[in-house]
């Protein structure tokens, strides 16, 4: 009788591993993780002035959460259009999922870049970071200066980031059209710093002085993140 | 004395530096702007500066309240519009970009999709000058006439157009513009002519463009666009792109502009074809030098 009740469950389980149409699904897609949208970790109003509240609620509350909400559609189309083998389909949903997974991805650094002043929002950063930054640009005024140039000079809609080259193990600092991540400029790439230079990144406060809305924002940005992840990714390097 | 460059070859060999550079039936459409050469603005602190001028749209700034808050036109048309005129000014001042017509200056920095340095303010200051010229207070409504009558018969209807036309400006990711746009006999590939024009391939298409790209690079005649660059909308609609689109169409296009712009369009066309039949310039990459005419006659913003 037992023995009847296993078989039974082990059909209903291997149906429903198969799915109605019949066609077999990789465990694996069944279970992909969507994205989800991050908690700020601060207050909305937390990084004024220098970013005003306003622009901090309708960028992680409208923006980022679009972008959430889209990629996770685009992925869930992906998922049954792999499951149908409608390869136009995938390759079709790429430019989507770029868009929005890219815009996911690089906002979720973002937050962590950004930091109240109270908790060391604008603080330089500690070694070996530092040390990485002075040889490679003078001086951190030197980054700041060069970054902010690249980042006034993006044309249009995208990001000015300082990232590590983990294969030439130097500091490089690199813009990005639209939500392209760092990684697009260089498998080997590892986002340090990114700042936001999409107009809604600071159009309600600043309007179009792009340059004023860089020149503030180094005032509330988290330099212990980008040190951490620099340090980690240096002891890596080191011992390989 | 004019340097009229005739060129057989293809437009790259056509250096921006010799003007103007005409490839087979290059038309100007466009000579709003034109440069008046002898009126260089001096500037006050004593610097000579090139003469584009920034024009104010043909409205008070207030005039498209509700739909388009003054504070916007303040910004949008007195920042943004302003700053592309005044530094496309720098860019070219002294050079020989300095006495072309704005639309000139768009096509030859454009440079086949590898853009000169002045193409991003020459662009941005002819597609915002187009911009604020493709709506009016009091706009929206239908279109008539042999606007409506192309548009029915490209589209399927109006309201498939508008369906078309909004998907479209809501889908730009990132900056740009949208477009709605006469192909003549255009072919797909930028700078193709159509060996074999009929009526059918003249029609009107709907294009989207990153950034400052215009479809003056591919030849076709703009005949609508809005502007989805954030800073179009966000003062007004915040992140709500989807409805400043539909503000947009319901009212403020300008269907009588946009009418005017098509008359013009069909004319050029036909022209064009005209000149087709008498010329045998094929694009011929691998072949002899330019042609060079010096000839005190020929006024290049004259042409038309």
């Amino acid at each position: 009788m037992t023995t009847v009740v296993f078989i039974i469950l082990l059909a209903i389980f291997a149906t429903s591993l198969y799915g109605a149409g019949g066609t077999t699904m990789d465990p694996c897609l069944e279970s992909m993780k969507t994205a989800s949208l991050p908690d700020l970790p601060y207050a909305y109003d937390a990084l004024e002035p220098a970013i005003s509240e306003e622009i901090m609620r309708l960028h992680h509350q409208k923006h980022h959460q679009t972008y959430v909400t889209q990629y996770n559609k685009a992925l869930n189309s992906l998922r049954s259009a792999m499951a149908d083998g409608d390869h136009s389909s995938v390759v079709k949903l790429q430019s989507l999922i770029k868009f929005n997974g890219g815009g996911h991805v690089n906002h979720a650094i973002f937050w962590k870049n950004l930091a109240p002043v109270h908790e060391g929002g604008g603080k330089p950063p500690h070694d070996p970071l530092s040390s990485a930054i002075d040889a490679h640009f003078g001086s951190l005024e030197g980054l700041i200066q060069k970054m902010n140039a690249e980042g006034t000079a993006v044309q249009g809609s995208g990001w000015v980031w300082l990232g590590l080259d983990r294969e030439l193990k130097r500091l490089v600092v690199e813009t990005t059209a639209n939500q392209d991540p760092l990684v697009t400029k260089g498998t080997h790439f590892v986002p340090l710093i990114g700042i936001d230079v999409w107009e809604h990144a600071y159009y309600p406060q600043y309007k179009n002085a792009r340059a004023e809305y860089l020149k503030n924002i180094w005032s509330v940005i988290n330099w212990k993140y980008a040190a951490d992840v620099f340090e980690k990714h240096s002891r890596d390097l080191d011992t390989n | 004395m004019i340097v009229a460059v005739t060129a057989s070859s293809s437009f790259l060999s056509c250096s921006p530096l010799l003007l103007p550079c005409q490839g087979p039936n290059r038309r100007l459409q466009w000579r709003r702007n034109d440069k008046r050469r002898l009126a260089t603005k001096v500037a006050v602190s004593g610097v000579i500066t090139a003469g584009f001028e920034l024009k104010p749209p043909p409205y008070p700034l207030d005039a498209l309240e509700p739909h388009m808050s003054r504070e916007t036109l303040d910004y949008h048309w007195g920042k943004h519009h302003r700053t592309y005129v005044e530094n496309l000014n720098k860019q070219i001042v002294g050079t020989d970009l300095d006495t072309l017509s704005l639309e000139e200056v768009v096509l030859l920095s454009y440079n086949r999709g590898n853009m000169l340095p002045a193409f991003n303010n020459a662009a941005q200051a002819w597609n915002h000058e187009f911009f604020w010229e493709s709506i009016q207070p009091g706009g929206g409504g239908k279109p008539t006439g042999d606007l409506l009558r192309l548009i029915e018969r490209d589209f399927g209807s109006f309201e498939e157009f508008l369906e078309r036309f909004k998907s479209a400006a809501a889908s730009n990711f990132g900056s740009g513009w949208t477009w709605l746009a006469y192909k003549a006999n255009r072919l797909e590939v930028a700078n193709a002519v159509n060996p074999l024009p009929t009526e059918e391939d003249k029609k009107l298409v709907i294009v989207k463009t990153p950034n400052a790209v215009n479809p003056l690079v591919w030849d076709y005649s703009p005949l609508l666009t809005i502007d989805t660059w954030e800073h179009a909308y966000y003062l007004d609609f915040e992140n709500r792109r989807p409805e400043y689109i539909n503000t947009f169409m319901e009212k403020l296009v300008s269907w009588e502009t946009v009418s005017t712009r098509l008359e013009a369009a069909r004319v050029r066309a036909t022209q064009r074809e005209q000149e087709g039949t008498d010329t045998e310039d094929e694009e011929n990459p691998d072949d002899e030098e330019p042609e060079v005419y010096l000839d005190s006659d020929i006024d290049v913003s004259e042409v038309d």
